[in-house]
């Protein structure tokens, strides 16, 4: 059970979150443009790593905002949280 | 035979406190402070059960969590009872009634224990490999496999006790109060750490509170006396909080742990009533020490698993602890110097030492040169190799060892006794430290796992570290403290220790016999009866994975988890198969360390507390009115209101004629409603609806889809445009929350420069919906003032208004295709706006309805469900909603993709209306359609969405989802049941008024 240090709130347990997949992906500008194959990379294609991997998760029993998270899911070790828009820690 | 085993009288029992408690129905006598394992045992009770698999006579073998055999079934037959407790933690009470399991009919003579002359019949994998075939014979073989399995009873009425949960925080926590546990916490909240230190027996002090080896001093002391001092000083400690009687059942990662507090279960019955009787802690502890101490290895010899074949540890603690002597001719076996303590522990009270069999060539320490100053006959280097007495140990036969200690030599001896003390050495108990992520690594030289990398901020301390001699402990235990804790000094620091040294041992996995292995019986898991054999015979049929050799035997996988056997099977293991028991790493350690009761884990979430549910402001109307209930995710909607006996059926016509014919109102305060204000507010619908808002004028309404980002449908809702930078969206009932979730990440991942808040209202407002060609006369009398023309107050538009000094929201908007208004007030006004409503109604025979009849309508006039006519596979064009999709918008969620090869497809699913050919036949929703009757196999084309028969078209009609459904108008198809096929046509989904005539009626 994690203990998740919300960038708004603090430490909270891990019930009070949700987890909302890879991070660092933006919708498209202009999916129009996109052909079938580049918008089902976008829309399908996730990685799922065994090691370090960039998520997003959201505090939704708490002030219910999303941020980034990089955990590494071989030990589910938190290496860094950061908040949406901020620039993802250096490896 | 019974008769009186105590042997002096113990500071931990106390005999002016008479304790009676029954035992397969017959009365025995204890004293407060007995476990039910030390109260059977000073009553001469050693056979307490009957293995698992064939049915051998089992006794109490050891004094702690870790007993395999001592399972017993508390309070049977009552409300109370529990299966598969450990005979060695239950405190005795008055009252307390206890059974032996898995015999029948009684322990004593057990029908099963012909599967222990069977057994040649019976090894590893006997099920697996026996009723494999016929494979249709399954069911009939696992009958009878499911009656002979299990060990316990379930109770079988409710749990008359309550439970708890409690989130606990602290700096320090300290699992088990053993000399370490008590040192380590006393020093952590010496040095202002919150600490909370924790065991699972009532009493502190380990299995050093009992050591009264005199080669052992600790500043001149005996350990017992010199560690009553200490738990002594304790008491006067600030910052530090002592749970007894709590066991930590689970260690997650970021020093997450779960611990069962045991509150009344040592209460008599009338004490426990209206308390709470266990409590799960969830602990968060910034640092954890465990302290969890060791447990004594078993030897593993041909019948090793008799009544009266104990640990020596065991053995030690009812002798010194519970004053209780075990046996009258006690004969120990051994392979280190801990058996010598007990032998000299039980001399010392006068009970009769028969021999010890040592594995070893010699010692010289202290205790061994005391033991034979005693008298005791020491056999060094000898094994037992076979022991004779059904349900309760008689002899022993042992032999010489040979020097590679593979077999035995030399002419038989036979020992007669009563008990048997085995010791084989320590195993640290290193399940919690494992459940944490930790590693381990194999210590060679002294043949245990022991704690390597730790993954969060925790050490290991005293014998679950590997240090087992107290010099060692106290040194260790100081170091690590000061390290871990960031401290100087501790009270550690000038302690003197002198101990015994100890200075042989010999390691011999699975000892021989004179017999071979095949014709021994060594039991590895006393609790499956597993033995040397069957792990053997695993790795023979090609097993080489402990945890497959683990699953095949079923070695550790009894309520114990071998907590005694695991390392021996491990041990057999890399002897047989040459390999590092290093190499060979351990099974997984699972929690819960012990079993925890199914109360226990679900706490207060019981009964009504078992989910949240939601009720209207009118729900005490709906109540009162004897209407059915309906669950809408966490909501009670009313479902119909039958009246004098009506059936569903009966009801849902009425209501859906009456709304139609004059008036009907629904309860709508469960409807999703989310404020949206900002100046980007207009923007924001553009991009979550399929269609336009823009140019929607202040005071209107309009229906919108929203669509996931591959197309699919996913809610819908009508929002009004309440000013400029103003709006109000309502959502489906269940998608509420969802929906919110949505848009919210949308607007703060993908367009935080939008200017828009969002805020859930959905609780705030209560919503009446009032439909029907009355609808518009009722609403006039309830607000006189307000203009209901078509001109002011036209279909999709709102007006703001009152009812009295009641502030309202009305939108004029229909999910019934009727005139009709859905009022909104203030929640706490509900129920007075709805019998207002009620009241202004009633000369025009004003019907409730519930959600049967709304769908009922909605259906009449083809308006979709979504998540009951879509399944997030429809799209809008799907949906033949094509009307709704902008095709001048650049973008909003899920364009692209109404664009891609597959969403573009002909051959979709795509919803159509249906009607059976008989039109008194009503389908089932759910119900396949096919076009062909005779093809096998036949093509599954889609199925019914939603099916009703319409008291207002006199037919039954249904809506489906039918493979290139859109051009098939008209077209003959077959709706198959178990009995009869159902001939049905192609129809348009909009079976009532397809003008909408009535919106404006």
């Amino acid at each position: 059970m994690f203990l998740i240090n919300c960038p708004y709130c603090g430490e909270r347990d891990q019930q009070e979150f949700k987890a909302g997949g890879e991070a660092h992906i933006e919708r498209p500008k202009q999916p129009t443009e996109l052909s079938d194959d580049e918008w089902a990379e976008y829309l399908f294609m996730r990685k799922n790593i065994k090691g370090v991997q960039f998520e997003r998760w959201n505090h939704a029993h708490g002030c219910r905002k999303w941020f980034n998270m990089v955990r590494d899911t071989s030990n589910d070790e938190i290496k860094a949280i950061y908040k949406m828009g901020e620039k993802p820690p250096a490896q | 035979m019974t008769k009186n085993l105590r042997v002096k009288s113990s500071e931990y029992i106390d005999e002016t406190n008479r304790i009676s408690f029954k035992f397969n129905g017959k009365t025995y006598h204890g004293y407060k402070g007995d476990t039910l394992a030390s109260a059977l045992l000073a009553n001469n009770v050693h056979l307490v059960g009957r293995s698992f698999k064939y049915h051998r006579p089992r006794g109490i073998m050891t004094s702690g969590s870790e007993e395999p055999n001592g399972i017993v079934q508390i309070n049977p037959g009552t409300n109370r009872t529990e299966p598969n407790v450990r005979a060695t933690e239950v405190e005795i009470y008055d009252g307390l009634e206890a059974s032996s399991q898995n015999c029948w009919p009684s322990v004593e003579f057990d029908i099963g224990g012909i599967n222990n002359f069977l057994s040649p019949f019976f090894p590893a994998g006997f099920y697996y490999k026996t009723f494999m075939w016929p494979a249709s014979f399954w069911e009939k073989y696992e009958f009878f496999i499911r009656h002979s399995a299990g060990l316990g009873k379930s109770p079988t009425s409710s749990d008359p006790d309550i439970y708890d949960h409690r989130n606990v925080h602290c700096d320090v926590l300290v699992v088990g109060a053993g000399i370490s546990g008590i040192l380590a916490a006393k020093n952590a909240a010496k040095n202002n750490f919150k600490t909370l230190l924790v065991d699972e027996k009532n009493e502190l002090g380990g299995s050093t509170i009992y050591e009264n080896n005199e080669f052992n001093k600790i500043d001149n002391k005996t350990p017992s006396e010199w560690l009553k001092k200490e738990i002594e000083e304790l008491k006067g400690i600030k910052n530090l909080e002592i749970k007894t009687r709590t066991s930590v059942a689970a260690y997650h990662q970021y020093n997450y742990l779960l611990a069962r507090e045991n509150l009344t279960d040592h209460l008599e019955g009338k004490d426990k009533t209206n308390k709470i009787r266990q409590r799960l802690l969830k602990i968060r502890a910034k640092k954890v020490i465990l302290a969890t101490g060791a447990i004594e290895r078993p030897l593993i010899f041909n019948n090793n698993d008799r009544p009266g074949i104990m640990l020596s540890s065991a053995i030690k603690k009812y002798s010194e602890f519970y004053g209780v002597a075990c046996g009258s001719k006690n004969v120990f076996f051994t392979n280190n110097d801990s058996a010598y303590e007990s032998a000299l522990s039980l001399y010392n009270k006068g009970i009769n030492v028969e021999a010890i069999v040592d594995i070893r060539e010699q010692s010289e320490s202290k205790i061994v040169k005391k033991v034979k100053e005693a008298g005791i006959k020491v056999y060094w280097s000898h094994t037992i190799v076979d022991t004779t007495g059904y349900k309760r140990l008689n002899s022993v036969s042992i032999m010489k060892l040979s020097n590679d200690g593979t077999s035995v030599t030399g002419s038989k001896i036979s020992i007669s006794c009563d008990c048997l003390g085995v010791a084989g050495g320590w195993t640290p108990a290193v399940h919690l430290y494992t459940q944490s992520g930790s590693k381990l690594k194999f210590d060679e030289e002294k043949q245990i796992f022991l704690p390597n990398q730790n993954t969060s901020e925790q050490i290991s301390v005293g014998s679950c570290g590997g240090d087992f001699k107290i010099d060692e402990i106290i040194k260790n235990l100081n170091e690590k403290l000061k390290d871990n804790l960031n401290i100087n000094e501790t009270d550690l620091d000038n302690i003197k220790v002198e101990i015994d040294e100890e200075n042989s041992k010999r390691n011999i996995w699975l000892l021989p016999s004179d017999k071979p292995l095949g014709k021994t019986k060594p039991f590895v898991d006393y609790q499956n009866d597993a033995t040397a054999k069957d792990i053997k015979l695993a790795l023979r049929e090609g097993f080489r994975s402990i945890e497959h050799v683990k699953r095949y035997t079923t070695t550790g996988m009894g309520t114990d988890q071998g907590k005694l056997g695991n390392m021996h099977a491990l041990g057999i293991i890399a002897d047989t198969a040459g390999v590092k028991m290093g190499e060979l790493g351990t099974t997984t350690f699972r929690p819960p360390y012990t079993p925890l009761t199914f109360g226990t884990i679900v706490g207060r979430n019981v009964g009504k507390f078992f989910d949240i549910f939601r009720r209207t402001p009118m729900n005490d109307w709906h109540v009162e009115n004897k209407a059915e209930f309906e669950n809408v995710g966490q909501w009670k909607r009313a479902w119909y209101y039958p009246i004098n006996g009506e059936t569903m059926h009966q009801a849902v016509q009425r209501e859906s004629k009456a709304a139609r014919e004059s008036a009907g109102i629904l309860d709508a305060s469960t409807l999703g409603k989310i404020d949206i204000q900002g100046s980007d507010a207009s923007e924001f619908l553009n991009r979550v609806y399929t269609n336009a808002w823009s140019k929607l004028a202040i005071g209107k309404c309009r229906y919108g889809l929203m669509l996931n980002e591959d197309g699919m449908v996913y809610d819908d809702g009508v929002t009004t445009r309440l000013g400029e930078n103003h709006y109000i969206m309502t959502t489906t009932t269940g998608g509420a929350a969802n929906v919110l979730g949505k848009l919210e990440d949308y607007l703060q991942t993908e367009w935080p420069e939008l200017d828009v808040y969002l805020t859930s209202v959905t609780d705030h407002y209560a919503t009446a919906s009032l439909c029907g060609p009355n609808s518009k006369k009722i609403l006039k009398k309830i607000i006189p003032d307000l203009d209901l023309s078509d001109e002011n107050f036209p279909h999709m538009s709102f007006k703001e208004s009152k009812i009295g000094n009641i502030q309202c929201r009305i939108m004029r908007i229909s999910f019934t295709g009727e005139h009709s208004y859905e009022i909104n007030v203030q929640a706490s006004y509900g129920k007075d706006l709805w019998e207002k409503c009620m009241e202004a109604g009633k000369e025009f025979n004003i019907t409730p309805y519930g959600t049967e009849t709304m769908h009922l309508l909605r259906a009449e006039k083809g308006f979709i469900i979504v998540g009951q006519d879509t399944d997030g596979t429809m799209t809008p064009i799907d949906l033949q909603m094509d009307w709704i999709v902008s095709k001048k918008k650049y973008d909003f969620i899920g364009k692209r993709s109404l664009y891609r090869s597959d969403t573009m497809r002909e051959d979709r699913k795509q919803l159509v209306g249906l009607l059976t050919d008989d039109p008194n036949v009503v389908l089932e929703e759910g119900a396949q359609i096919v076009s062909e009757l005779n093809q096998s196999p036949v093509e599954m084309l889609g199925h019914v969405t939603s099916s009703y028969f319409s008291p207002n078209l006199k037919k039954s009609i249904a809506l489906a989802v039918v493979r290139g459904g859109k051009d098939m108008m008209g077209k003959k198809l077959f709706v198959p049941m178990e009995n009869k096929n159902i001939n049905v046509t192609v129809a348009n989904p909009v079976f009532y008024d397809e003008k909408n005539e009535r919106l404006n009626a």
